[in-house]
């Protein structure tokens, strides 16, 4: 295949190669989707450990006193609120209450840390700079500076060697400075598969030896290169949203089930009025899960029916180990037809399949 | 790597084993390794004419969906029903237990418009890259 030229590839392209990663392009960047196949990868998340590379998202930091009142302004959960070194998911919102981005902000001493989506960086950091503020200075380190994310039961175990504080004290969604094999390191207690794990804000230029440190390191307890393939079942699994399908400009925070970060206790934000509405009328198509009761996979933009009338379309889909080996995702319809329990019906390849809908997540960790 | 001998393959990347005038079909190593850990295989029916390079059913990784055109036309007489709580064994075994269904052909005489091992794998060793 060719791969065209203008593809970017974050620091540890060389190190994907490497291990017979299968590189794909992504947002723009050309990036692992799988290294010894989907399955086995989200196994090795699941019982022991995965190692990602996540380079590719957006970096920005928000230096100055006001940043966290100015970023209230823009988003729809509490940034002034965090405690220091609290990370919080958040979203960004348009005036119509389109989500534009949903985000994780990470409170350090000095600044705030905010991962965008990958796919919405450009958009996003546009965005950031068309209301900047005098006394907040925005800072894009996006594809320059490095993201390394250790998950599964076993990241404690694997990566507390590497660093000098005491990881397994760190609270969930909470983060740390910290040296991690010597290299300087923002360690997080976050990700994005629904098991305990760290992720690893580094530079470019030391994330390689880093890399490959942790993965020679952290054979013996089972850990694995794992690319984005594993990552977006393990995400659906959570009951995790990805952006460009449970949510979007055209969905909201509320219809994409993230209502629980929209906060309208908070005095103004882009969005809030058209939110607040939204909310009142509560007549909005949504996001629910559905597993199909038969063994034929759905697929994103499948027909989706209740009776015979059409109620909306698959959004996320995918095989599920962690439940059961049934097809699992999202569906986004009307109000009525997102119930747990409802029938549904998921037109594919021009037969109707049996489906119902039930409450998220698929998969949480005991 | 060299593609398994006495078989026939097609540009799709099915192969089949013609015995007598039954034809065995299954897809190539190549082609499970590309598709990923497969999830599910939609067969044709029992009884079910197929017309030669006709789209004849799915095969469905995680990742992708992928049509299905049998190598050779005739009645189907058999479909691997291992592969309905295993669809896996197409990707541990493309050429053996992971084959897929068996037809009649109609005409014995090898069928047209496919290729030896060696063509086979000149077209994947260049579609590799």
């Amino acid at each position: 295949m060719q791969t065209p030229e203008t593809l970017r590839r974050t620091a540890l392209h060389a190190e994907h190669v490497a291990l017979g990663g299968r590189l794909v392009p992504f947002a723009g960047f050309e990036m692992p989707v799988q290294y010894a196949g989907i399955l086995k990868e989200h196994e090795a998340v699941r019982k022991r450990a995965g190692l990602f590379d996540l380079s590719h998202m957006a970096q920005f930091e928000l230096w100055g006193e006001e940043a966290a009142a100015w970023a209230d302004t823009l988003t729809v959960n509490a940034v002034a609120t965090m405690k220091p070194f609290q990370a919080r998911y958040n979203l960004f919102t348009n005036e119509a209450g389109g989500t534009l981005d949903d985000v994780l902000f990470y409170r350090l001493p000095d600044r705030l840390l905010l991962v965008c989506n990958a796919s919405n960086a450009d958009k996003m950091w546009d965005w950031l700079q068309a209301r900047s503020s005098p006394a907040v200075r925005l800072v894009n380190h996006h594809g320059s500076r490095a993201l390394i994310a250790v998950q599964g039961p076993r990241a404690v175990e694997i990566l507390a060697p590497f660093v000098d504080i005491d990881i397994a004290a760190l609270k969930y969604y909470f983060c740390a400075e910290a040296a991690v094999d010597g290299v300087a390191a923002v360690v997080a207690r976050t990700g994005y598969t629904g098991e305990d794990g760290f992720e690893l804000f580094v530079s470019g230029a030391e994330a390689p030896a880093l890399w490959r440190r942790l993965l020679e390191a952290g054979r013996a307890a089972g850990l694995e290169p794992a690319g984005l393939g594993a990552r977006d079942m393990l995400r659906l699994e959570a009951g995790m949203p990805l952006y460009g399908f449970e949510l979007s400009e055209q969905l909201s925070p509320l219809a994409g089930g993230q209502g629980w970060a929209v906060k309208l206790s908070k005095p103004e934000f882009v969005g809030k009025a058209a939110l607040a509405a939204q909310l009142e009328a509560d007549d909005y198509a949504r996001i629910a899960g559905f597993v199909m009761d038969g063994r034929v996979p759905a697929r994103t933009g499948y027909p989706v029916f209740s009776g015979d009338r059409r109620v909306g379309e698959v959004r996320s889909a995918s095989f599920s180990p962690s439940y059961g080996g049934r097809n699992i995702g999202t569906v986004l319809v009307e109000k009525a037809a997102a119930a747990a329990g409802t029938e549904l019906g998921v037109e594919i390849r021009g037969t109707v399949h049996g489906a119902h809908v039930v409450p998220l997540p698929f998969y949480k960790r005991s | 790597m060299a593609q398994p001998e006495g078989l026939l393959y097609s540009k799709e990347h099915e192969w089949t084993k013609i015995e007598g005038d039954l034809a065995t079909v299954g897809i190539t190593d190549y082609a499970q390794n590309s598709l990923g850990d497969i999830v599910y295989v939609e067969l044709p029916r029992v009884g079910q004419v197929l017309k030669q390079h006709a789209s004849v059913g799915v095969v469905e990784s995680v990742k992708a969906v992928s049509d299905l055109f049998t190598p050779v036309g005739g009645e189907v007489v058999e479909i691997n029903g291992a592969l309905e709580g295993d669809p896996a064994l197409v990707n541990r075994e493309p050429f053996a237990g992971g084959w897929l269904y068996r037809v009649r052909v109609a005409d014995a005489s090898a069928p047209e418009g496919l290729l030896s091992p060696a063509d086979y794998e000149a077209l994947v060793a260049e579609g590799a890259h």
